[in-house]
């Protein structure tokens, strides 16, 4: 309650009073009529929602924006693999609201969504307020198929093996880990299946691990146990690991060896074809669902993704209700936070011509993801999208991967662009 | 693959050369070109559909929106990305036309421009060269 009273104060300073008494009015249908300004939900302040919400505002500062997110500041996945592998620290990769606020008028609530009505146009949070809206985007991110591996949950997970593919006490529990294991032990990552969140995300995982360990506990190894046969960058991780780190990464196929029929947390082994593998450290990467969100709220398909209208991002099963990132499902698109901040961006554009009665603009959509392999060995993967009969599609001829005769310089280039990429999309954000 | 591209950005870019023709969008917008709609009575030319000057905008606006993922909002870059704003409309077309070809050499922006043609490049580089006219 307290909350609510502060946002709404906020909401009457930031000089978006007309809209506050449809917020907290039942239903949308308050907010349209008497020439009220439309107002669109946000779900989630990742890179997908938080993007949205700007953008409304940017774009048509005549609408009213509430972002709601449970939590006061977001924590990247990307660069996540720079903190476990001492390059960066938390607060590097944590964001909050305030500029969203402040300097774009969004209202931010920091509460949890419990349910959606999307026939009445409503939202019902866990503080027990109900908000209507004339349009709702959500960004539920990802959930985890914990039931994949036998013997693996969210309760191991949380104390004893870390995905860490959500960042916060995920990764500093892993990197805990990897600074309390002796040298000369063994890390054992296991990647998912696709399709899953960040495809490069667990190979620059290994390559920074073993920069850690490199410099700190060199006799180690790590041994990474695939649900898969190939993988993101295959070509280019594997030089770059030969050159880096000669020795100390070893990687298998699903039919090599790789594939987790089960695990032992008591023991610390993993059942692979080839027989039992014993890690110091183990992070399991699970196979990867939408958000749970999206599965309460009627917007999955058979596989656990959302399906959506290309060119405005739209459910497909629920009309009036956008979904952005990683959950929905974007054709040629990876799961990657800046692919995800791209379609916010679409998302937010069809969605101001839709409240105005026009049709969604042809999108464009783009994905730029940075790798580092080492502190000054970077890769990237571009692509360009846009919508075709069949869905999104990659344009042909466009992006790809740094070229595999990279020469030393450029390498060193991208490393100085991850970097700067990351300053740059955070602030595109959430700044 | 490039057919069906065509075919659905012709439906917004019939006439969108027009444009090139010294006239930026913004300018578009103000003084919009010959209507459409204007009786023909001679066989030929045929008409052209004249461009809608707000589709045009929110083109340009829509591809020019991805490169601030990169380069920051409003191509404000406070890194080592190159900033694109307050570059003008003729620099930002060459340089992109230049990724594109590989005239201008490029960790990943030619890889980014081949994804653009000859008049996505055009609106971009004009929504940039605008924004900074705008903001001065």
């Amino acid at each position: 309650m307290s909350i609510s009273r502060r946002d709404f104060n906020k909401l009457l300073l930031s000089g978006v009073a007309g809209s506050a008494f449809g917020l907290f009015g039942m239903s949308s249908n308050s907010f349209a009529a008497g020439g009220s300004k439309k107002h669109v939900v946000v779900v989630g302040g990742g890179f997908g929602g938080a993007a949205t919400a700007k953008y409304l505002r940017k774009l048509d500062p005549s609408l009213a924006v509430t972002l709601i997110e449970p939590k006061l500041a977001y924590i990247t996945c990307p660069f996540s693999n720079w903190v476990i592998g001492g390059l960066k620290k938390m607060s590097d990769i944590t964001h909050n609201f305030t500029v969203l606020r402040t300097k774009y008028g969004v209202n931010v609530i920091a509460d949890r969504v419990v349910s959606i009505d999307a026939a009445k146009g409503t939202v019902r949070l866990g503080g027990g307020k109900t908000i209507g809206y004339d349009r709702l985007v959500v960004a539920p991110g990802i959930d985890f198929k914990y039931d994949a591996i036998p013997g693996y949950s969210q309760k191991i997970a949380e104390s004893k093996i870390p995905h860490a593919w959500q960042a916060g006490p995920q990764t500093l529990l892993l990197q805990r880990q990897l600074h309390a294991m002796k040298n000369g032990g063994t890390v054992v990552i296991c990647p998912p299946d696709n399709p899953f969140r960040c495809p490069p995300g667990p190979y620059e995982r290994a390559s920074l691990i073993a920069h850690y360990l490199k410099k700190n506990k060199p006799k180690s190894k790590i041994i990474i146990l695939d649900a898969k046969e190939k993988f993101s960058k295959q070509g280019l991780f594997t030089k770059g690991w030969e050159r880096l780190y000669p020795g100390m990464i070893s990687w298998h196929s699903s039919t090599g060896g790789g594939k987790v029929l089960g695990l032992s947390a008591s023991a610390m082994t993993l059942e692979t074809d080839l027989g039992s593998v014993k890690g110091d450290v183990i992070n399991i990467i699970p196979a990867q669902k939408a958000g749970k969100l999206a599965f309460d709220a009627g917007l999955t398909n058979d596989k656990g993704w959302c399906p959506v209208n290309p060119s405005s991002f739209e459910s497909t099963l629920h009309k009036g209700v956008h979904v952005v990132g990683d959950a929905c499902v974007a054709g040629a698109m990876p799961k990657s936070g800046f692919a995800a901040s791209s379609q916010g961006k679409v998302a937010a554009a069809a969605i101001i011509n839709l409240l105005h009665g026009k049709e969604p603009a042809p999108p464009s959509l783009v994905n730029t993801c940075y790798s580092l392999i080492g502190p000054e060995y970077g890769i990237s993967v571009a692509g360009v999208y846009q919508f075709a009969a069949n869905g999104i599609v990659e344009i042909p001829g466009s992006g790809g991967l740094t070229p595999a005769d990279a020469s030393d310089d450029q390498l060193q280039q991208e490393a100085l662009f991850a970097e700067g990429w990351y300053t740059n999309i955070s602030r595109d954000i959430w700044g | 693959m490039l057919l069906k591209k065509n075919v659905m950005l012709s439906l917004v870019f019939a006439a969108v050369p027009l444009l090139h023709a010294g006239s930026s969008a913004i300018a578009a917008e103000g003084t919009a070109p010959v209507p459409a709609t204007a009786p023909v009575s001679a066989p030929v030319p045929a008409p052209v559909p004249a461009p809608d000057p707000e589709m045009v905008r929110q083109r340009g606006q829509i591809l020019a929106l991805s490169c601030s993922g990169c380069h920051g909002p409003e191509g404000k870059s406070t890194s080592i990305m190159p900033s694109i704003y307050g570059k003008t409309t003729g620099y930002i077309e060459s340089a992109l036309i230049d990724f594109k070809s590989g005239a201008r050499t490029s960790t990943v922006m030619g890889r980014h421009a081949k994804g653009y043609t000859a008049e996505d490049i055009h609106l971009i580089a004009e929504y940039f060269g605008n924004l900074a006219k705008k903001n001065n």
